[in-house]
């Protein structure tokens, strides 16, 4: 069974939406990052998933699939009202959190 | 669902579903309470509904209850339970306890609460308080009906307490006025004194036979072998309760003063319920008090019961002579004829003083309705026979004749209803060999016929006064000088009544119309009530062999007649003679006086009592109704309640307040001290050094928020990778 091959182009992806997560400045390649991030996490399941001989990571993926469309959703939402408000989506400006 | 637990013979619908009848009501309460208001007639046709549906099936019940008796002489009750609450083994049931008693009390209660509550809808009317009243007058019925079919005696008191408490909301409903407020109380605590009684009764039921089962409790006691004393006591118990509740010596003086209340609520009060409940508590537990107080105990010729009944009789019918109230006229007619059921009872005679409850429910309902259709409509809402009435007959001939037909009745004039309830209790008290007793009855029945005689005088015949001549002549004449009347009872009523021809804006001018008799919600119950004072009688006719009553609650008795009591007397006109006598006696007396004193200038009779003085004393002793109210407010309030309450106030302010004084200033140095040293130094000291660190440790952690999202992601991987890092180190 191939399983390392997957386990590390999942790390690769994984490490690459981390990359992106923290060096991006455009709100939206932060959004696509996260779903790299959540995608290597579904080939890490399925990987396991063909190992086991089970269903149980085809259903978790299937999760994680629903959840991260949902996310989306909000975020580009929040992304886009961001936008209408300030006139840009650089998450640089967006530092009213600082304590 | 109710469980059957008696089951002997089938019973009909009617018979196992009894329990709706209090049920439905008490629903309609509710109703009334909450919904009254939004409806087009302010509830009272929710409450009327309402009587009307437990008239329908009480009379289901006693129809079917006669078919089932008819069938079988020896029907059993139809009795069932379920469990309300437990205590400690005991199991106590709500449900249904019918039988010929129970059976007759639902019937009589429903049909007077249906006729009342029509007749309220015209009495009160426009009353600020319609709704209330309405509501007050279904709960009242309700508990009567609880009561009356009560399974057990934890029931029955539910039932009482729920009465007491309506009357009390009823007498004082107008309690803007003290004088009512203060009648209402009177009333309450006085029946509360008696339900001490009760209280203390039950719980001696319950130790003497270990059940409250009214079924068990009357078999166990008709077959008694235990000790006497404590049963003697039981019975002493709940006979003071009776005393209380059916208004008899030394206890009677709240009746009277319950005539605060509107009409109908004293006519619903005197006739078949409130009153009644202490004769039907002794009628539905009678082998107790047949046991315990040595009833028809061959030898025996006094008893507890019957000797209250005796003094009851007299001292009531005296006081009737000297009212100027109708109603309260009435009133004391009640406690005399509730005295007459209590010693019909102290004397064996069970069945004619149960009798006795359902023939006079009718006519002293009709009476107190008459005297409130009077009062109504002929005399500007006075009930004051001497200032406000006289020579209504004419104008009123429906309220008048039904008023002498039911007289009649309560007067005992043979072939209507009370000649044959009243006469047996006496016949049977000459027959048990009660001589005394058969004697009071015969003086009572003497007096209950001139006082009757003079009332019936003072406000149908002669002339007309006051209130009653505006009325009948339609002007004023008689009112000019004459404000105090509108402060009689119910001043605020006619106030109330804008639209009404009674109004005091009439007072002066002719009235719009010519004087009639009452509205058809008032004469209607009239006519049903007066009919059924002279019908009801031919339920239990003696003279002539009918003995239908009997028959139907001969099962009731707990006792078998012929065995333990003396079974009744055989009819004859000889021993009705006496009675029926003495009644015409009292008639033409009354009469003869009524005509020398009210209705002549001068008369050597006149002003007797000012003349004689012994009679001039005996006025005033009755005037003062014995001096009991006296006794009771100076002497026991004053002279028990007061130095009790002195004293008590001298603890308070002596021994409580240097305790609580003590505590307090021993509470305050303690908590000074507490303050000083442990609450300032320590509490604090740990609470100021608590939010220095936490200062602290904000001051240091500062930097890390920065605001910018991807220092946050980078903080949240760097500590997801720690924590993978770690996992892996723990479990290699």
């Amino acid at each position: 069974m191939l399983v390392t091959q997957f386990l590390i182009l999942s790390a690769v992806l994984f490490c690459t939406g981390v990359y992106g997560v923290i060096v991006r400045k455009n709100a939206v390649l932060v959004l696509m990052s996260i779903e790299l991030i959540l995608n290597s996490v579904n080939i890490n399941l399925l990987a396991f998933d063909r190992l086991n001989n089970s269903a149980h990571g085809n259903v978790f993926a299937l999760y994680v699939i629903a959840v991260a469309a949902a996310e989306v959703g909000v975020g580009l939402a929040m992304v886009l009202l961001i936008f209408r408000n300030r006139k840009t989506i650089a998450l640089d400006d967006l530092s009213e959190m600082k304590g | 669902m109710l469980a059957s637990e008696t089951a002997t013979v089938a019973a009909g619908w009617f018979l196992t579903h009894a329990w709706l009848i209090p049920v439905i009501p008490a629903v309609a309460f509710f109703g009334i309470i909450f919904f009254g208001k939004k409806m087009p007639r302010g509830g009272s046709e929710l409450g009327i509904a309402s009587m009307v549906a437990a008239l329908v099936i009480a009379a289901g019940t006693a129809y079917q209850w006669i078919d089932r008796v008819n069938g079988n002489a020896e029907a059993e009750a139809v009795i069932r339970t379920k469990q309300w609450f437990k205590i400690g083994g005991l199991e106590v049931g709500i449900g249904q306890h019918i039988d010929g008693l129970a059976m007759m009390a639902l019937l009589l209660v429903a049909f007077i609460s249906t006729l009342v509550q029509i007749y309220s809808t015209e009495y009160v009317r426009g009353d600020r308080r319609y709704t209330h009243f309405f509501a007050s007058l279904t709960l009242f019925s309700a508990g009567m009906l609880t009561m009356v079919l009560a399974p057990n005696m934890v029931q029955l008191i539910l039932g009482w307490e729920i009465m007491g408490l309506c009357s009390f909301m009823l007498i004082g409903h107008w309690w803007e006025e003290e004088a009512n407020s203060r009648a209402a109380l009177k009333a309450f605590f006085t029946v509360r004194t008696g339900d001490m009684g009760l209280l203390v009764g039950t719980a001696m039921l319950l130790f003497v036979f270990g059940t409250l089962d009214i079924k068990s409790i009357n078999e166990a006691a008709a077959h008694y072998t235990g000790g006497h004393a404590i049963l003697m006591w039981t019975a002493a118990a709940l006979f003071i309760a009776a005393i209380g509740k059916s208004g008899q010596f030394p206890l009677h003086t709240w009746l009277p003063d319950a005539m605060a209340g509107p009409t109908p609520v004293s006519s619903l009060l005197h006739s078949s319920t409130m009153v009644v409940a202490g004769v039907f508590l002794v009628a539905r537990i009678y082998p107790v008090f047949h046991t315990g107080l040595d009833i028809n105990v061959a030898g025996n010729h006094f008893n507890f019961i019957a000797v209250i009944g005796g003094i009851t009789i007299l001292i009531a019918a005296a006081l009737a002579f000297v009212q100027n109230d109708i109603k309260k006229v009435l009133a004391y007619s009640t406690v005399s004829q509730l005295g007459y059921m209590m010693m019909g009872l102290g004397v064996g005679a069970w069945m004619p003083a149960v009798f006795h409850i359902f023939t006079h429910a009718f006519f002293k309902c009709c009476l107190f309705l008459c005297a409130g259709s009077v009062a109504h409509t002929g005399s500007h809402h006075s009930f004051d026979m001497k200032e406000d009435m006289g020579g209504l007959r004419k104008q009123m001939p429906v309220t008048f004749i039904t008023w002498i037909i039911s007289t009649a009745a309560l007067c005992g004039l043979p072939f209507v209803s009370g000649f044959f309830s009243k006469d047996e209790i006496i016949d049977t008290a000459h027959n048990n060999d009660y001589k005394l007793f058969w004697v009071i009855g015969l003086i009572g029945a003497f007096m209950t016929t001139a006082y009757m005689t003079r009332a019936t005088y003072l406000t149908f015949f002669g002339k007309p006064r006051g209130g009653a001549k505006h009325f009948v002549e339609g002007h004023h004449d008689a009112h000019e000088d004459d404000t105090t009347d509108e402060v009689h009872d119910h001043a605020h009523v006619a106030v109330a009544h804008a639209d009404d021809h009674h109004e005091p804006v009439h007072h002066g001018k002719p009235l719009p119309f010519a004087p009639s008799d009452s509205a058809w919600q008032i004469t209607v119950p009239l006519i049903i009530l007066s009919f059924l004072a002279i019908v009801s009688g031919y339920l239990n006719a003696a003279p002539f062999k009918i003995e239908k009553f009997s028959l139907w609650l001969e099962g009731s008795i707990g006792l078998k007649p012929g065995d333990t009591i003396p079974a009744g007397p055989e009819f004859s006109w000889a021993h009705a003679a006496p009675s029926i006598i003495l009644v015409i006696a009292g008639f033409a007396v009354s009469l003869f006086l009524c005509l020398q004193v009210f209705g002549k200038e001068t008369s050597p009779f006149k002003g007797l009592t000012q003349r004689v003085k012994l009679l001039g004393a005996g006025h005033t002793f009755l005037v003062n109704k014995y001096y009991l109210d006296a006794l009771y407010e100076g002497v026991i309030v004053k002279a028990i309640a007061h130095p009790i309450a002195q004293a008590a106030y001298w603890v308070n302010q002596n021994i409580i307040d240097a305790i609580v004084n003590a505590v307090g200033i021993g509470g305050k140095r303690t908590g000074e001290w507490v303050y000083r040293n442990i609450d300032q130094r320590v509490v604090d000291g740990v609470v100021n050094g608590s939010g220095a660190t936490a200062r602290g440790a904000g001051g240091v952690l500062r930097p890390v928020q920065s605001g910018k999202v991807s220092m946050y992601g980078a903080l949240l991987f760097g500590a997801a990778a720690v924590g993978a890092l770690v996992l892996v180190l723990v479990n290699s």
